[in-house]
C-alpha cells in the first residue's frame, strides 16, 4: 500500500532521484556504445586532441542516451505491459513521460552540436541520424509493424565505430562500413539466441517478435542465416587497413565457434531445448556477447601492434638526432 | 511535526541538485578544455580590427614573395 503511495506522491510532484534519469539512458546500452567508438575511434588513420577524442565519445554517448530517453518516452505503454519492463522509471511511475521526451530532445540537440563543433560535421550529422533512426525509424515505426524489426533497428547500435572514425577522419571508408555490418549483422542472432530462452511477454504488449510471428523453428533458421551472412564481414575486415594476422586468426576462430553454435541451436526442436533449460541456446548467447567484444579487442590490438613500432622507430630518430 | 524533518523527498532531490550540480560542472571544465585544444591546436590566430593589415593582404604577401 504504501509502495503505492510512493509511487503516485513520485509522479504527481516529478521528483524523480537523479538515477532516474540515468536510467532513462539506458547507461548498459551505452557502455556497448562507448566500447565500439572509441575502438573507431582510435584506430581510424589521423590524430585528434585528446580532450576532443574523450569529447567525441561522452557526446556520442550521450546522443546514445538521449535515443533511449525517447525509447523509453515512446515504449512507455508497452514496458507497462511488459514485466521485464515495467520498473523502468516512466512506468513505475517515478519520471512523467514528458520529461523523458523533454531529456531527450535537449540532449539530442546537446550531443550533436557539441559533436560537431568538437570535432566535424560528419560525425555531428551521423549522430543525429542515428538518434532519429533508433527514436523514430525504429522505435515509432518498426518496432511494432515488422518482425524484422530487431534486424534493422540493430543499425543504429552498428553507427558508433562509424561516428567515432568520422571524427577523426572527417570522412567514411571500407574500415568503417565494415565495423558497422560486424555490429549489424550480429545482432538480430544475438538477441533471437536471447528471445529463445527467454519467454519474454512482446505478445501481451503486441510487438510483433519472430518468435511469435513465425515461430521459434523459423526463429532458429533465421539464427543460422545471420551467422552465415556475418562470416565475410567479420573475414573482410582482416584484409583492410584496421586487420592483420592476430585480427583475422581470432576472426575466423570465433567465426567457426559461432556458425557450429548456430548451427546446433538450428538442430534442435523445442522439446530438446526445453529438456536441458536452453542450455545451448544460453551458451550461444554469451559467447556472441564475447564474439563482439574480442573481434573490436583484436582491432584495437592491431592497431596497437601497428603503431607501437611507428612510434619506437620515431623516438628512435629522435634520439639519433639528438646524438648527432 | 517540525517543519525541518527531513522527508525522503528531500533527499531525492538534494540528490538530483548535487547530480546536477555535477554534470554541469564537468560540462563547463569539458568546454574550457575543447577550447584550449582548439586554440592551441590551431594555427596563428589573427583577429580582424577594420584596419589595413599587410600580412592580412594576399597581393602584399605575394609582392613580398617575389
Amino acid at each position: 500500500m504504501s509502495d503505492i503511495r510512493i509511487d503516485i506522491a513520485q509522479a504527481e510532484t516529478g521528483e524523480a532521484g537523479f538515477g532516474d534519469y540515468i536510467a532513462l539512458l539506458k547507461p548498459r546500452v551505452m557502455s556497448l556504445v562507448v566500447f565500439t567508438a572509441l575502438v573507431g575511434l582510435l584506430v581510424a588513420p589521423g590524430t585528434l586532441h585528446p580532450i576532443e577524442a574523450l569529447a567525441a565519445i561522452i557526446f556520442i554517448a550521450l546522443g546514445a542516451g538521449a535515443s533511449g530517453a525517447l525509447n523509453m518516452w515512446w515504449d512507455a505503454d508497452i514496458d507497462r505491459v511488459m514485466k521485464r519492463t515495467s520498473k523502468r522509471p516512466i512506468p513505475a511511475g517515478k519520471v512523467a513521460p514528458q520529461e523523458a521526451m523533454a531529456l531527450g530532445v535537449a540532449l539530442s540537440g546537446i550531443s550533436v552540436v557539441m559533436l560537431w563543433l568538437a570535432t566535424n560535421a560528419l560525425a555531428g550529422f551521423l549522430l543525429a541520424f542515428t538518434i532519429f533512426f533508433y527514436a523514430v525509424i525504429y522505435s515509432m515505426w518498426l518496432k511494432r509493424a515488422t518482425p524484422q524489426n530487431i534486424v534493422i533497428g540493430g543499425a543504429a547500435g552498428a553507427f558508433p565505430p562509424v561516428i567515432g572514425w568520422a571524427a577523426v577522419t572527417g570522412s567514411i571508408s571500407l574500415e568503417a562500413c565494415l565495423m558497422f555490418m560486424l555490429i549489424f549483422m550480429w545482432t538480430p542472432p544475438h538477441f533471437w539466441a536471447l528471445a529463445l530462452f527467454m519467454k519474454s511477454d512482446y505478445h501481451k504488449a503486441r510487438v510483433p517478435m519472430l518468435t511469435v510471428t513465425h515461430g521459434r523453428k523459423a526463429t532458429r533458421a533465421h539464427i543460422l542465416v545471420y551467422t552465415v551472412a556475418l562470416f565475410p564481414f567479420a573475414i573482410a575486415a582482416g584484409f583492410t587497413s584496421i586487420g592483420g594476422p592476430l585480427y583475422l586468426a581470432l576472426a575466423l576462430g570465433l567465426n567457426l565457434a559461432f556458425l557450429k553454435g548456430a548451427w546446433a541451436i538450428w538442430r534442435r526442436d523445442e522439446a530438446q531445448a526445453e529438456s536441458d533449460a536452453y542450455a545451448v541456446e544460453k551458451r550461444v548467447f554469451r559467447f556472441s556477447l564475447a564474439y563482439l567484444f574480442v573481434h573490436f579487442g583484436a582491432i584495437l590490438a592491431e592497431a596497437a601492434l601497428t603503431q607501437i613500432p611507428r612510434y619506437a622507430e620515431f623516438a628512435l630518430q629522435f634520439k639519433l638526432l639528438e646524438v648527432f | 511535526m517540525a517543519i525541518t524533518r527531513e522527508h525522503e523527498l528531500h533527499k531525492r532531490r538534494s540528490g538530483r541538485n548535487i547530480g546536477l550540480a555535477i554534470v554541469l560542472v564537468a560540462f563547463i571544465a569539458l568546454v574550457f578544455g575543447l577550447t584550449i585544444a582548439k586554440v592551441s591546436g590551431g594555427s596563428t590566430l589573427q583577429a580582424f580590427d577594420h584596419s589595413y593589415r599587410p600580412s592580412l593582404d594576399p597581393d602584399h604577401v605575394r609582392f613580398q614573395q617575389r
